[in-house]
């Protein structure tokens, strides 16, 4: 149990470290940094101009659909990787798992084609 | 390998008849396939359930015992499986009326119940996670299945919100259960469990029960439900007070005796406590409510502390108490959702409870039926909703859980006030009534064959007795 912890040590100690001088930045900053805001520090910074409008606008809600579609295929590659690099030592079950996974998100990607999931306009 | 695909072949069978019907329904006729579809949905359920119910007697593992097929998973899936049929049904007319019915909605339903099926028979850890997530994210879906309504989007997003909570609190316990036992097999766990059990163990227990009891939505975890049941379009709500509740009991079931039979006495007051909360916070909070549908809300709480005492006796008989329970349970309320899915005034659904005034005098078969179906939800002998607390309660004292079974009874009597507040405006209230009369054959047939089961089931319980003992004596061994 003793010599299990150890190998964990370095990271406790990293921890620390991480912890201590997030601290110290932060409270340099309250301390040392000068309190004198005036109106033009506290101001939006834009190039120059003042700011045009509000920095809370609505977000388009097909940029969610698109990372949605991202996220399934980015995770489809995390699975086919691993499946690919061992694929001379693989069984049959493996291999037609794999297959059947790559079946499923075909047909679904099938359908979110067909109802207009990738159309922009 | 094919030994193990046949024991899942129900469930695949669906999957892929979910997936099908994707394809068919996105490159052929669009929603125009909706009603037919419903159709064939419920038949293929109620195809399945017959086929999983005639399977015979025995007890199959698949994949290393990650899936068992024991009779107490059949006993659930047909429940589950014939609850779902029973909820499309009613719900094709007032999807269609309301422009709801998309072709997507009856196979959402059948991926959910498809991970309600891998819930109740799930053996292992993983198992148990992924049939939870499958009918959650479906049910996510079909809560918000109104998009232009602001409850209907509210009670998708909430639902989603506190359910990625509860599947975040279930999965820290199952990752401390993993790590002090070192399997994520059943099995495995309760072989670590025997003798001094480590406390890591018991902790990870307390965090799966807690996420488990969100989906049950026992108190105190509810706080999601009244809000859910409110804003899903009502066959939704329909759906979410029955089939779902019997896969998370089942699987409640499951944890508590496959992974931690050992230790009964370490989940029995966990349990005990969480139906202690329900029933009374049922009982309590329902009687301030106007609307129907959170108070069906309410009243599913308190009902699900009932089922929880069954399971916190911790015996074969407990078990099969809450089996009993839930069977009888899904039945008053499919044919109480019935009734509500009914009230509509000039076409447009109703949901205040005054607005039923009176209503004995303008439809008296269907106000007879719900004062059947109240009376029966409120546990007034001789219903079978009687039997049904009745078995519950004695299964607590059998188990020495005496206190339990006074304190269910005492929330027994509150809660039995705001049903028959219902009654008492059905047939005595202020103003006559103007809801609508007549409406679909369909909902007029389960809400009358519901109170009729009633009535009639006294005789025998339509034989559900027999096939619940024999689950639980499957499940407890």
């Amino acid at each position: 149990m003793e010599d299990l912890l150890r190998e964990y040590l370095p990271i406790l100690i990293f921890l620390g470290i991480a912890v201590g001088l997030g601290l110290v930045l932060i409270l340099a900053a309250v301390i040392v940094a000068p309190k004198d805001a005036d109106p033009e520090k506290l101001s939006a910074y834009e190039c120059g101009f003042n700011a045009f409008d509000d920095a809370r606008m609505k977000f388009d809600v097909r940029f969610y659909l698109v990372s949605i579609l991202f996220i399934i295929f980015d995770l489809e590659i995390a699975f086919l990787f691993p499946w690919a690099v061992a694929f001379g030592d693989l069984s049959d079950v493996a291999f037609w798992s794999m297959m059947v996974f790559l079946t499923v998100l075909t047909l679904g990607f099938a359908y979110e084609w067909k109802k207009g999931a990738m159309e922009w306009e | 390998m094919s030994a193990d695909l046949n024991i899942i072949l129900p469930e695949i069978f669906l999957s892929i008849f979910a997936m099908l019907g994707l394809v068919v329904g996105a490159y052929g006729g669009k929603d125009k396939l909706a009603a037919l579809f419903v159709w064939v949905t419920s038949a293929v359920l109620v195809a399945t359930a017959a086929w999983i119910g005639f399977q015979g007697a025995g007890t199959g593992r698949a994949f290393g015992g990650m899936f068992v097929d024991d009779g107490f998973a059949r006993f659930a899936k047909v429940t589950i499986l014939l609850a779902g049929a029973a909820i499309l049904l009613m719900s094709e007319s007032y999807m269609a009326r309301r422009d709801l019915l998309r072709f997507e909605y009856p196979l959402l339903i059948v991926l959910a119940i498809v991970g309600m099926m891998v819930m109740v028979s799930a053996g292992d850890l993983i198992a148990l996670y992924m049939g939870l997530e499958l009918q959650s994210l479906a049910l996510y879906v079909v809560a918000a299945l109104r998009r232009d309504s602001v409850k209907s989007t509210e009670a998708g997003l909430k639902y989603f919100v506190l359910g990625a909570l509860s599947s975040g609190l279930l999965l820290y316990g199952a990752s401390l259960v993993y790590g002090f036992a070192g399997t994520t097999l059943f099995a495995g766990i309760i072989e670590a469990a025997e003798g001094e059990t480590p406390l890591g163990l018991l902790f990870g227990l307390a965090f799966i029960c807690a996420g488990l009891a969100f989906k049950i939505s026992a108190a105190p975890f509810h706080m999601w439900t009244p809000d859910v049941y409110e804003g899903s379009p009502t066959p939704v709500t329909a759906f979410f007070a029955t089939a779902p509740k019997v896969a998370a009991m089942g699987l409640f079931a499951r944890v508590v005796h496959d992974a931690f039979g050992g230790v009964i006495g370490d989940w029995q007051q966990i349990l005990a406590v969480l139906s202690v909360a329900s029933m009374f916070l049922g009982a309590i909070a329902a009687i301030g409510q106007t609307n129907i549908k959170r108070l069906m809300a309410y009243s599913s709480i308190a009902h699900m502390g009932y089922a929880l005492m069954g399971l916190a006796a911790g015996t074969a008989q407990g078990v099969e108490a809450m089996l009993i329970y839930m069977a009888i349970y899904v039945t008053m309320n499919i044919g109480t959702f019935a009734f509500i899915l009914s009230m509509e005034k000039d076409g447009a659904p109703v949901v205040e409870i005054n607005a039923l005034s009176l209503y004995s005098k303008r439809e008296p078969m269907k106000a007879l039926a719900m004062l059947v179906l109240l009376f029966s939800l409120a546990g007034v002998p001789p219903l079978v909703g009687f039997f049904a607390k009745y078995s519950v309660l004695l299964a607590a004292v059998d188990a020495g859980l005496a206190w339990l079974a006074i304190l269910g009874v005492v929330a027994s009597v509150i809660g039995a006030f705001y049903y028959l507040r219902i009654v008492y405006l059905m047939y005595f209230g202020a103003d006559e009534s103007e809801l609508d009369t007549g409406g679909s054959g369909i909902l007029w047939g389960f809400l009358i064959a519901s109170a009729a089961a009633m009535v009639f089931g006294v005789v025998n319980l339509f034989g559900v007795e027999g096939a619940a003992a024999a689950a639980a004596a499957a499940l407890v061994n």
